[in-house]
């Protein structure tokens, strides 16, 4: 008896039993269609969270913000400066492991106003022009301000397509897509005109919801217009893209001058900056550069250590937790099923052994040794498994699209070949696990009780 | 030699702390081309001594040589290797598989034997064409009468060439019409030289062989097999 032998008795038995065989791999089918799903559904969510990572700025990213001083500093508080452009110079001159600087002035309270429209951005930043380079960001119309608008401290801003939507009108609501460059607004009062406006910015979910929603008639809303509060809307990595959105960028030297004053009797502006943005040259080279730029730092500062480094580390250390769990739990429910369906497949193995006892008996009187049968049986319940598991490779494409739609992480689940593979020959290793203990049974069947079966 | 030489034989069965001896202490001698009948009444033990001679079962005591090999403690592999090439069944209830057709199940002993798809085939067929079963090869059992299951199952015990061949009533189950005609076909087939032994319960089947080996109570009936004692070299 050779295997290919055994491969054909496997599959003949399968055909005898049509639908037997089809309950029986149903178990393998959805285990498999489980387990590459979920690696899908995880992969597409590692995904999304790196390219919100990215959009942040990525690992190279490192924000210098102003900190606690040291308790054992707490005496020379006073005589601390926080960060400021001195530091910046310092830095763009000393410290080597430093690709690109920006600064940062962020402003709180700030009300832009258009005619009767008024929108509170959630980042309104006076910077210079390599802010873009730094945050990624991209103009989509009109053009960044340049060092020459900084030198001069012209009233210009480049906005992002939430205000936009505040100020102007959102596309969807008036059905066109308005570009304010040129358009002059309000900004606590003083003149500022828009040069121009960041592309913008979602996440794959997002792009693919809109395209749902743009693709739809339009519904006509259900009562009076109101507002639904905050949040839910869209994934939770989201927050990145919504943020992104709502900021406002204005020259460094006009927002310092027009905005920073310390007084309007006292016209000097105020020198201290928000954070530094520095991009490093590697990420491996982040300790290194970080310690460098620390001891600048400490000279610029007179040895307070009134400052602090903040990097993405912690984010993407996040991320990696994240994608395990979900790895992890989403893999345990997978092998459960696949477990399942093998203990469907013994269940049957064993029913169809006993319904065949009586023709392991004619086989073995005939000279069918006992590792004969128990190949047939390993070779049946394999094949089984097997057929099983390439339905189930069919079934997991369908599948996933159909977790794309209801699924609550919303980033495109991503099929992988390998996930593929490592379902396919698990569903091999559970098809043969399941068939041993069937297998080892009918090779002992005794040939004379098993003749006399009826 | 003889082909099959039984030397003290016995089966003990342990049924409740309750010791069985299914069979007793026989010895007996089987030469090759002999055609013989094994008779008995039911649990005299016959079909005992036709598994163990036939290799599906082994003796607690005494000695079985078969074509010059000792069985009696062979090894469950070995003894899977010698009845897919030294001996061919033949039951009451045919036994024949119903998924195949009857040249498949004619082929299964060569199928387990290792021969080759195109001489098995061949073989098959030629074992059919000697029980006259050629036309049929195509059909299912399912499909065939008693006699021709019967027939085909004859072709199947054939088809590796045994050295001797079991029948377990093989006319139990068929009218007597065509149980004389299985019969015949035995007769046939020990004229042409092959070693023969039918097992059965009825003395008018078992006047078809010359020589009648009595089984009762597991034992050869009246302790002596004639042959070994000689009595039958008049």
């Amino acid at each position: 008896m050779n295997l290919w032998n055994a491969i054909v008795i496997g599959f003949k038995e399968i055909g005898a039993h049509k639908f037997r065989s089809l309950l029986t791999m149903l178990g393998i089918i959805l285990g498999v269609a489980s387990l590459v799903s979920m690696a899908a559904l995880v992969k597409g969510m590692e995904n999304g969270l790196r390219d919100a990572l990215i959009e942040i700025g990525g690992l190279e990213k490192v924000r210098i913000e102003e900190g606690d001083i040291p308790a054992s500093q707490q005496h020379l508080a006073d005589q601390a400066v926080g960060i400021t452009l001195d530091d910046l110079e310092a830095l763009k001159s000393g410290a080597a492991g430093i690709e690109l600087l920006s600064p940062e002035i962020r402003l709180r309270s700030i009300m832009l106003t258009r005619g009767a429209n008024s929108y509170s951005p959630w980042l309104f930043i006076g910077t210079w022009p390599n802010a873009l380079e730094m945050n990624k960001h991209e103009i989509a119309h009109g053009r960044m301000f340049n060092d020459v608008d900084n030198e001069e401290a012209r009233a210009v801003c480049v906005i992002g397509t939430a205000t936009r939507d505040a100020l102007f009108g959102a596309p969807r609501e008036i059905g066109r897509e308005i570009i304010p460059v040129g358009e002059r607004i309000f900004v606590n009062g003083q003149p500022v005109t828009i040069i121009g406006l960041f592309k913008h910015y979602e996440s794959e979910a997002e792009r693919k919801t809109r395209e749902l929603e743009n693709a739809r008639t339009a519904e006509s809303p259900t009562g009076p217009a109101r507002s639904r509060g905050y949040g839910s809307r869209g994934p939770p990595g989201s927050f990145v893209y919504m943020l992104k959105n709502a900021t406002v960028y204005m020259p460094l030297n006009t927002v310092q001058s027009r905005f920073r004053t310390v007084s309007a009797a006292n016209p000097i502006p105020d020198r201290r900056l928000y954070v530094i943005n520095a991009k490093i040259r590697g990420v491996e080279r982040l300790e290194e550069t970080l310690q460098q730029v620390r001891n600048i730092l400490l000279h610029t500062h007179k040895g307070i250590e009134d400052f602090t480094f903040r990097t993405q580390e912690d984010w993407a250390e996040q991320i990696t937790v994240a994608i395990r769990n979900a790895r992890l739990s989403g893999g345990v429910i997978a092998a459960i099923s696949l477990l399942v369906g093998g203990i469907g497949i013994m269940n049957i193995m064993l029913a169809s052994i006993n319904e065949r006892i009586r023709e392991i008996g004619i086989r073995k009187a005939v000279g069918a040794t006992g590792a004969s049968v128990f190949a047939q049986v390993l070779v049946e319940s394999s094949v089984i498994a097997i057929v099983g598991g390439l339905a189930g490779l069919l079934v997991s494409r369908w599948f996933v699209n159909l977790l794309a739609l209801v699924s609550p992480t919303g980033n495109t689940p991503i099929l992988s070949a390998q996930a593929m593979a490592v379902a396919f020959l698990f569903s091999i290793v559970v098809g043969i696990v399941a068939g041993l203990f069937p297998a080892i049974k009918a090779a002992r069947l005794d040939p004379i009780r098993a003749l006399r079966y009826d | 030699m003889p082909l099959v030489e039984v030397r003290n034989v016995s089966k003990i069965y342990h049924l409740g702390g309750e010791e069985i001896r299914a069979l007793d202490d026989v010895s007996l001698d089987i030469e090759a081309g002999e055609f013989i009948s094994i008779i008995g009444p039911s649990g005299s033990g016959k079909s005992t001594l036709m598994h163990i001679l036939g290799c599906l079962d082994s003796p607690s005591r005494g000695t079985i040589q078969l074509d010059g090999v000792m069985i009696h403690n062979a090894a469950p592999g070995q003894l899977a290797a010698i009845r897919n090439r030294k001996i061919g069944f033949v039951f009451q209830f045919f036994n024949l598989l119903p998924k195949l057709n009857v040249l498949q199940n004619v082929e299964l002993p060569m199928v387990y034997g290792g021969v080759r798809a195109r001489e098995r085939r061949e073989r098959a067929m030629a074992a059919l064409r000697l029980v006259g079963l050629d036309n049929r090869a195509r059909h299912r059992p399912s499909q065939l009468s008693g006699g021709q299951q019967q027939r085909a199952a004859i072709a199947r015990a054939l088809v590796n060439e045994p050295k001797i061949i079991f029948a377990d009533e093989p006319t139990g189950n068929l009218d007597s019409h065509t149980g004389e005609a299985i019969l015949d076909l035995f007769r046939r087939l020990s004229a042409e030289g092959r070693t023969i032994a039918l097992v059965t319960h009825d003395p008018e089947i078992a006047a078809v062989t010359p020589r009648k080996i009595e089984i009762r109570d597991g034992k050869i009936a009246g302790s002596v097999d004639e042959k070994l004692a000689g009595l039958d070299r008049k």
